[in-house]
């Protein structure tokens, strides 16, 4: 009896065919939208744990400012100097390298090329610390860091953007404020979350960097890699008890920078991740309540629309409760249709979504199910009362109904 | 359907039926008494508000009496719920239209299987036994066609064949050659007397077409709401003998 109600709903579905879809495309859109926002911000969390164990798991960063505010916050407390980085070098125990790094933007130029790229003024121990190694040429020469030569290592993008397949070893790079030697090239790691090219830079001495580019003697942040075997939590306290002491920040007083390790990073990036999907997929289910809406609607039309065709069945023989189950079902295969069409679709964009924010392909099976179960929901909800409507013609009135 | 010369199977006692109320009352049936029992061909009537249509829609058990009983093989149907009127008509009786009211864009098989489906026959008996009757009402040959796709004759045809396919006790034909041209009516009521004849199948029908009344055994004459005149119709008219059921 089941399986008949449910072919004859089919049928009567596909009867209307064109309407059906109409009718179903508002659960289509919530469903297909829940299940995009859903795949993408799983992927994009996973990229993100990904780019930041790639970091490395014993890496620490230390910033000015505390937390991890907009740059602005930062601005008021004072920046580090190379003497910091070289205290943490001798004074803190267990670390495997500490590197400064300041960062700024840069147009490079060679031959009839010209790329815009980042530039970070660092050391050797910047390859250390990122666990970078140098995939042509060479890294730099101690005296090159010490006397600030500008000589650079280029990341694989800015390589393949003004060499295309040659050698850059050599060869001398010029931007708007200084010009630089190629020492060598690093090793590709490939995009960041966000769809951050990390390989779009170029590193050169921190000294060149301070003298060429940023004009003062600022350290804008530090790397520190922890040696195997040592706690980074008790690194960071270190660093954190003697940087307070370097920057005289009084007992009591808030620290006037921020030690991270990336697992905060990590936790603290995907939480705004997961923010967003939240937010997103709250709007995306607001628009399956409204296709929910849409087929009650539709469903009511269609009761008034066939009242002779109900008064018919009635008058042969069906039951109030057959009638009931008959439409019940109909707006329940309806939104089952709407949800199976809207997974499909929303697993569609999610793939292509993923692909274009270069992240990887995460369905959730949990809220693909739900998403079904959802529906189905929404078709006995929303067609229960269209169908008892039906239920409770009159047979007489509904076979006088033209 | 022997059910016994005893008790009638349908049998209405002082019925009336009132719509509205107060100053407004309309009084359709004004106190009636019919007994028709197992195997008989009654057609009902009448000029329209005669309150014919009233008592056919009573005796199918789609309206109630205002008043007076109405007893369906000794049941009191006055005391019946819409469910148990709903398995009434399931069980025991069968509707004919003027309109023939089949489902639109529905194969004739699945308009006669319809009746048998709520009965929850299953799904091969079923088809087996819908095609069946359409082969008794002379529609072997057209069991996938459309309501769209045949002629008012045959689609009433196909309408009797939904009507009888569960076995009725009655068959409740209202007007059923209304629409129908001289020729396809008298084919009508000449597969509806055969039923009636070779089946024992008890039929009452509305017509208001004497011609068509003249099929019937028993001829009862509705006016204002009361029975005017219940008489047996002495020479109904029969079948033509060559009308077979094979074609």
């Amino acid at each position: 009896m089941f399986a008949e109600t449910v072919r004859q709903a089919m049928q009567a579905i596909a009867r209307n065919a064109m309407r059906s879809f109409l009718t179903i495309l508002g659960v289509i859109i919530g469903v297909a939208a829940v299940i995009t926002m859903v795949t993408i911000g799983n992927g994009s969390s996973q990229q993100i744990e990904a780019d930041v164990s790639k970091l490395g798991t014993n890496l620490l960063i230390i910033r000015r400012g505390a937390g991890m505010g907009p740059p602005s916050a930062g601005r008021s407390a004072p920046s580090f100097t190379i003497k910091d980085v070289e205290a943490i070098k001798e004074q803190i125990g267990g670390v495997l390298a500490v590197a400064p790094a300041n960062t700024s933007s840069v147009t490079m130029i060679f031959g009839n090329e010209n790329h815009e790229t980042s530039i970070t003024g660092t050391d050797n121990e910047f390859l250390v610390a990122r666990d970078w190694n140098i995939a042509l040429g060479r890294e730099f020469f101690d005296n090159e860091v010490s006397g600030g030569k500008t000589v650079c290592i280029l990341g694989a993008t800015v390589r393949e953007e003004l060499f295309g397949a040659g050698d850059p070893v050599d060869e001398t790079l010029r931007s708007e404020k200084f010009s630089c030697r190629v020492v060598g090239v690093l090793e590709a790691k490939g995009a960041s979350s966000f769809g951050q090219d990390q390989d779009d830079t170029v590193l050169m001495p921190i000294k060149a960097f301070m003298r060429r580019i940023a004009g003062d003697q600022d350290v804008a942040s530090i790397y520190v890699a922890v040696q195997p075997g040592f706690s980074t939590d008790k690194a960071k306290s270190d660093i954190e008890a003697l940087l307070r002491e370097r920057r005289r920040v009084d007992p009591g007083e808030e620290d006037n920078f921020s030690v991270m390790d990336t697992k905060e990073i990590s936790s603290m990036l995907t939480s705004v991740t997961g923010v967003m999907t939240g937010l997103l997929s709250a709007v995306a289910g607001v628009s399956l309540l409204v296709g929910g809406i849409g087929i009650m609607n539709i469903m009511l039309v269609s009761v008034t629309e066939r009242t002779r065709e109900i008064g018919i069945r009635l008058a042969i023989g069906a039951t109030e409760g057959q009638v009931l189950m008959q439409f019940l079902v109909e707006a329940i295969v309806l939104s089952l249709f709407g949800g199976l069409i809207g997974i499909a679709l929303g697993l569609a964009l999610g793939y292509v979504g993923s692909n274009f924010m270069k992240v990887p392909f995460v369905p959730d099976w949990t809220i693909t199910f739900i998403a079904f179960v959802f529906s189905a929901f929404i078709g006995i909800v929303f067609g229960y009362f269209p169908a008892r409507r039906a239920a409770r013609l009159d047979p007489i009135e509904a076979l006088r109904h033209e | 359907m022997s059910e016994g010369d005893a008790t009638p199977v349908i049998s209405l006692r002082s019925v009336t039926r009132v719509y509205g109320e107060g100053e407004a009352a309309v009084r359709a049936l004004r106190g009636i008494d019919l007994d028709i029992r197992a195997g008989e061909f009654v057609a009902i009537m009448g000029p329209s508000g005669s309150g014919k249509s009233t008592a056919m829609n009573i005796i199918g058990s789609l309206d109630t009496p205002s008043e007076g009983s109405y007893r369906f093989l000794g049941a009191d149907v006055g005391d019946f719920d819409r469910l148990q009127r709903a398995l009434l008509r399931r069980e025991y009786l069968g509707f004919v239209f003027q309109g023939f009211n089949l489902l639109a864009r529905t194969s004739a098989v699945d308009n006669v299987e319809l009746p048998l489906i709520y009965k929850g026959i299953g799904r091969a008996e079923r088809r087996e036994k819908a095609i069946r009757t359409l082969q008794r009402v002379g529609l072997g040959h057209r069991l996938d066609k459309d309501p769209s796709q045949l002629s008012g004759g045959e689609q009433q045809r196909v309408a009797i064949a939904r009507a009888i396919a569960s076995e009725p006790a009655v068959l409740l034909a209202d007007e059923p050659t209304g629409n129908l041209d001289t020729a396809r009516s008298i084919e009508i009521m000449e597969l509806i007397s055969q039923l009636n004849d070779e089946e024992g199948l008890t039929v009452i029908m509305v017509t208001h077409e004497p011609d068509m009344a003249e099929y019937a055994k028993r001829i009862v004459h509705f006016k204002d709401g009361l029975i005017e005149v219940d008489g047996l119709n002495g020479t109904p008219r029969k079948p033509a003998l060559e009308h077979a059921d094979v074609r």
